[in-house]
């Protein structure tokens, strides 16, 4: 399939993936040739075929309800791009008449 | 033997060092020496420690002396391919996005290693995050194939398959999610093998596709491939996607010989693609195991040829997710000017850390999950996945083993499929199948080209049987010269003659 510059720039807002314009030219046609390939899948009979989400069938585990040493803080947000005390830091989430930010989407 | 010290086995080093024929850090300064003469050309290493190894050798050799054992890896120098956590040192996923991060912990796999007396020698290049085949998609530079320097070294564990061929390294560690342990083993003449899935624990290991991802060794023996298969399989109960069942023990498998083995050719998977240099020396290992007293047959893989588009709508979408994790608050990189808001920061910070394949696999991932189009897309190829698996159940039916090519050519030249990925993904072609059905496979150096270029020969087992698929490959190893051989030392030092 096919894909036009607008399915290209909401798929990269989905992803939270910033691209410059040569990008999205770019992607637009790499994109549809690789779909254009997986468009063979179309030809297999699936029909009551049970999709397969594991490579080994597994039931999931619990382990014993005891406490272990979790990572110490420091450790933790040590390596935080930005951090305030013991937190991670980010840029402001709500747009405030003094941030000018992006709103609520 | 006549090897030098760099070639040796791993086992026949830790024999040495139990001995105190060899102490440990002779070995880490040889081996030190070794990257310091040879990866200025290779690039395989993104980074070497070589305080940490001293200091580890040196307590390997006190507890030798003390007449403590330090366990099968005694002293052995072993690298990891760079998605695998090293408590202290850093871990980068070859991205920028992680440069400079250095983890908190050791993975798994790397504690296993450490308690079996291994030394960790460093971090070895990739193509960013695993998405690749020829280790081109590497943040900070290519590698080079020992056997030719034009050529790439396959990808995505191009750093540990050069590292292994070119002997900076015992063995090594990597990651396989369509092929990126055996298609560059096979690319640089190595031994390289993806266990079962979940048959090595991927705690620590950075997820790319978590259904796939499988972490197995590199070598330059099917023996030594055995010995770090049984030092880092096992059940590990932070894992949850770990078989409970205790690591296999396959040393006594290594000498039982191919006789009495069924092995099956895929009338599927016989392309028009696949260069004739390939199928030949294919051809010619199956009539060695014919010599060994194994029977070739013919076996059908149905579904073989959608491999493939199965593989890249599974594999981006759950990568796609995985890597949702890098958004510049938690660790690693931030970017994008200060004031903007959350979204903004989000974007900007993915925009400026992935590499051009991350982006495109991310993309394609994002679109196979979109609503609307996972039925289409994401579900549909879920449900090939199942007739996939179903056709490897029936085809074990008949035969013990599935032989193909490892990859339909030789080493390629550097730049020559970095313009159409679509070209790029076909170097896959015969590996995508054994993740898809969770089943191990193991690639082994089958001959060589007329240009001199390594050829590999993959075989698949069933799930768990990783002790057929050694015992198979061994009896071939031992009826053949190809693992003596190595790269020319002129391409790796300058020195003319060596090992050759």
């Amino acid at each position: 399939m096919a894909l036009t510059e607008a399915d290209v720039l909401e798929i990269a807002r989905l992803a939270r993936l910033h691209l410059e314009p040569d990008e999205v030219a770019r992607l637009r046609g790499e994109l549809s040739a690789i779909l254009e390939h997986m468009e063979q899948l179309k030809a297999v009979d699936t029909s009551g075929v049970e999709p397969m989400t594991h490579a080994v069938p597994m039931r999931l585990r619990l382990r014993a309800d005891e406490p272990e040493t979790p990572l110490p803080v420091e450790e933790a947000v040590g390596q935080a791009p930005d951090r305030a005390d013991d937190f991670f830091q980010v840029p402001h989430i709500l747009k405030t008449a003094a941030s000018g930010g992006e709103g609520k989407r | 033997m006549s090897e030098p010290l760099h070639y040796l086995p791993a086992g026949e080093l830790a024999r040495r060092v139990r001995a105190r024929e060899l102490s440990a850090r002779e070995l880490v300064r040889a081996t030190l020496d070794r990257i310091a003469a040879a990866d200025r050309r290779l690039g395989a290493f993104l980074h070497v420690d070589a305080e940490g190894a001293e200091r580890r050798a040196a307590e390997i050799d006190e507890a030798v002396a003390r007449r403590a054992d330090p366990g099968p890896l005694a002293g052995v120098p072993i690298a990891l391919k760079d998605m695998i956590a090293t408590r202290g040192q850093p871990t980068t996923a070859g991205s920028r996005m992680l440069a400079g991060w250095i983890p908190p912990y050791d993975a798994t796999v790397v504690q296993r290693l450490r308690a079996a007396g291994a030394v960790i020698i460093g971090k070895l290049n990739l193509d960013e995050f695993a998405m690749g085949s020829s280790n081109e998609n590497s943040a900070f530079q290519p590698v080079r194939n020992p056997w030719d320097l034009d050529r790439v070294p396959g990808g995505s564990s191009g750093g540990p398959a050069a590292a292994v061929a070119a002997g900076l390294c015992a063995a090594a560690l990597g990651t396989d999610t369509g092929g990126s342990i055996r298609q560059p083993a096979s690319l640089c003449g190595v031994v390289g093998l993806k266990p079962t899935y979940g048959r090595v624990s991927r705690w620590g290991v950075i997820a790319f596709a978590s259904s796939l991802d499988q972490v197995g060794p590199l070598t330059r023996t099917t023996a030594d491939c055995a010995l770090l298969l049984e030092v880092i399989a096992g059940f590990d109960p932070r894992d949850s996607t770990s078989v409970p069942e205790p690591a296999p023990r396959l040393a006594a498998e290594l000498g039982r010989g191919a006789a009495g083995l069924t092995i099956g050719r895929p009338r599927e998977l016989e392309l028009p693609g696949v260069d004739p240099e390939v199928t030949a020396a294919v051809d010619t290992a199956l009539e060695v195991m014919v010599h060994l007293g194994a029977t070739v047959t013919d076996v059908s893989l149905p579904h073989a040829p959608y491999w493939l588009p199965t593989y890249y709508l599974l594999a981006p979408a759950e990568a796609s997710s995985n890597l949702a994790r890098y958004d510049g608050v938690r660790y690693g990189l931030r970017a994008g000017p200060p004031g903007q808001g959350l979204h903004d920061m989000y974007s900007r910070t993915r925009g400026s850390g992935f590499g051009a394949e991350v982006k495109r696999r991310i993309m394609l991932g994002t679109f196979a999950l979109r609503s609307g189009y996972y039925d289409a897309y994401y579900k549909k190829a879920q449900q090939v996945r199942a007739l996939i698996a179903a056709d490897y159940q029936r085809a074990f039916d008949e035969v013990d083993l599935i032989a193909t090519p490892t990859s339909p050519t030789a080493a390629f030249r550097l730049g020559e499929k970095t313009q159409d990925p679509v070209t790029m993904y076909l170097a896959d072609v015969f590996t995508m199948g054994a993740p898809l059905a969770g089943l191990p496979g193991i690639s082994v150096p089958c001959g060589f080209t007329p240009e001199g270029l390594p050829v590999g020969l993959q075989l698949t087992a069933r799930a768990l049987d990783e002790a057929t698929l050694l015992r198979a490959a061994a009896a071939y190893e031992r009826a053949t010269d190809h693992a003596g051989r190595h790269p020319p030392e002129s391409n790796l030092t300058g020195a003319s003659g060596g090992a050759g």
